[in-house]
């Protein structure tokens, strides 16, 4: 498919404008929740989150028990359920973060093991290596999403975004210091859950288009790229939220151009720009001399 | 009536009790340190101070106008902070969060508070520098604005002077003191620098697992606990 064919074919041009819709969205909300997440060294969620999600993928692709006809119109709580057990997966992560597993194992045993569930499912069905491959590396061809599931993730990653601009301060002081903002009555755990169950939400709103594997790139680079360029919190975030929404309309362009699958060509964009960011980092450093 | 009462106080971990016994009062302009090895309860007992554990048994009672909350906090650096982009003024600022009703923004006179505790602590040439790129001495003094702007009355520092070198350590010695005599603010330290913060402080809580002492310094300098602990280092 070539860009004349997606601008020149209406319906073409309408499923290409719903894509970049939410893929701008979801962009925008894992830059912001990312930055909180890096910093707190807890990067690895992302991947946790989605592996899972992966198997809960699996369970709604191969059974399909969510799809449901109501008076002759389709409909699908097939987001709606990934998205409740990826949610309860991010609680249990952020509860074991002080138990005996700790944070980065708790996460790698939920990684691997919804990685295995997921394959399994598919595997017992018969299913093909297509779909598998679809879930795990995100839409091949041009990403189509239902109108329901349009509006319902309009909804969620706007609230994400308000969310995250009305709790900045405080998101900034937990991240910071997270007794300190304890002890001056800042309910730090609260806030520390908010973020983790708006991250799950964040995965699986862009899991669907970037694949399972590759949606917590969305999460990381962004964050890690402005943090080499940045000195402060709010011009990391600035940085982080602009360079997520380039990448990602760079790639998905990509995509579509060479009809490569979204996933892994937004997270190649991703990084080669982190590679840029650190080239930019070294050259700044040597004309400004040593850091203090 | 005191700042802080504590009373009868005993702080466990997962049931392990690791401080039992200890009631001491600080009353306002008192300058607390509090001694004892490592291990020894200490940390346990700020925590407890701070609301961020749960009390075993015992009571702490604030009084004076002061609430839990209004203690201004200034904890030791964390790994999480030597990378961490912040400008220090987005750090000091950060103090004003806790006390207040629900605005998503900084308010104008939360602005100036942190203007004012930049200023008081001689920050004001790098508040627009990043908090990773300060030295410890630069770093500590940020810490300590943003604790002032939690509090009226309090501050409570968790060993101030580790890792810095013995100049730095008489700087921050003195901004501590100022504040405490000029401002009428009134300080509790953790320190292992014990030799260092008895010449500060005017009352000392030495503490092992139970209070070995509680009082007046000079009353400390003479009494039984001081001699293993201070060894020869002090008059």
């Amino acid at each position: 498919m070539t860009l004349t064919e997606i601008f020149t074919d209406p319906l073409m041009t309408q499923i290409v404008l719903k894509a970049l819709v939410v893929g701008f969205l979801v962009s925008l909300c894992s830059s912001l929740l990312g930055v909180s997440l890096v910093l707190k060294r807890f990067s690895m969620i992302g991947d946790g989150l989605s592996h899972f999600g992966f198997f809960a993928v699996a369970i709604a692709t191969v059974t399909s028990i969510f799809d449901f006809t109501l008076k002759g119109k389709q409909f699908s709580l097939a987001l709606e359920f990934e998205m409740l057990v990826v949610v309860i997966v991010a609680i249990i992560l952020l509860r074991l973060k002080n138990s005996k597993t700790k944070g980065d194992a708790a996460i790698a045993i939920f990684s691997t093991a919804g990685i295995a569930l997921g394959s399994i499912v598919y595997n017992a069905t018969g299913n093909n290596t297509m779909d598998v491959c679809t879930s795990l590396f995100g839409s091949s061809n041009i990403f189509t999403i239902s109108d329901s599931d349009l509006i319902f993730s309009l909804v969620l990653s706007i609230s994400i975004l308000v969310i995250f601009v009305l709790f900045y301060t405080r998101i900034f002081a937990v991240t910071f210091d997270s007794d300190f903002a304890a002890a001056t009555g800042i309910p730090s755990n609260f806030y520390n859950t908010m973020i983790a169950i708006l991250t799950a939400v964040t995965i699986v709103l862009g899991m669907k288009m970037m694949g399972a594997i590759m949606v917590s790139g969305l999460i990381i680079f962004p964050a890690l790229s402005a943090m080499r360029v940045c000195k402060s919190f709010k011009s990391v975030v600035l940085v982080s939220a602009v360079f997520s929404v380039v990448c990602f309309f760079i790639g998905f362009f990509i995509a579509c151009t060479l009809s490569f699958q979204t996933g892994p060509t937004v997270v190649t964009v991703d990084v080669a720009a982190f590679i840029l960011f650190i080239l930019i980092s070294k050259i700044k450093t040597k004309i400004h001399g040593k850091k203090a | 009536m005191a700042l802080i009462t504590v009373k009868d106080l005993a702080l466990a971990y997962e049931g392990h009790v690791v401080a039992s016994d200890i009631s001491f009062e600080v009353n306002s302009g008192d300058y607390l340190c509090i001694v004892g090895e490592n291990g020894s309860g200490k940390t346990t007992l700020m925590k407890a101070l701070l609301g961020l554990m749960k009390i075993h048994s015992g009571s702490i009672t604030f009084g004076d106008g002061l609430t839990q909350t209004q203690i201004g906090y200034m904890p030791q650096r964390t790994d999480i902070q030597k990378d961490f982009p912040a400008s220090c003024k987005e750090v000091v600022l950060s103090g004003t969060l806790g006390n207040k009703k629900f605005h998503p923004f900084y308010t104008k006179e939360e602005k100036q508070r942190a203007q004012k505790n930049i200023a008081l602590l001689g920050i004001e040439d790098f508040q627009n520098k990043s908090f990773q790129d300060l030295s410890g001495g630069q770093q500590q003094r940020v810490l300590l604005a943003r604790a002032l702007c939690a509090t009226e009355k309090l501050i409570l520092l968790d060993e101030p002077v580790t890792g810095l070198d013995p100049l730095v350590t008489a700087e921050m010695y003195s901004v501590i003191k100022e504040l405490n005599e000029k401002h009428g603010i009134t300080v509790i330290m953790i320190s292992h620098d014990i030799a260092g913060a008895i010449d500060e402080a005017s009352h000392v809580l030495h503490l092992h697992h139970k209070p070995l002492f509680f009082g007046k310094k000079e009353d400390y300098l003479l009494a039984d606990a001081s001699k293993d602990f201070l060894g020869g280092e002090t008059k």
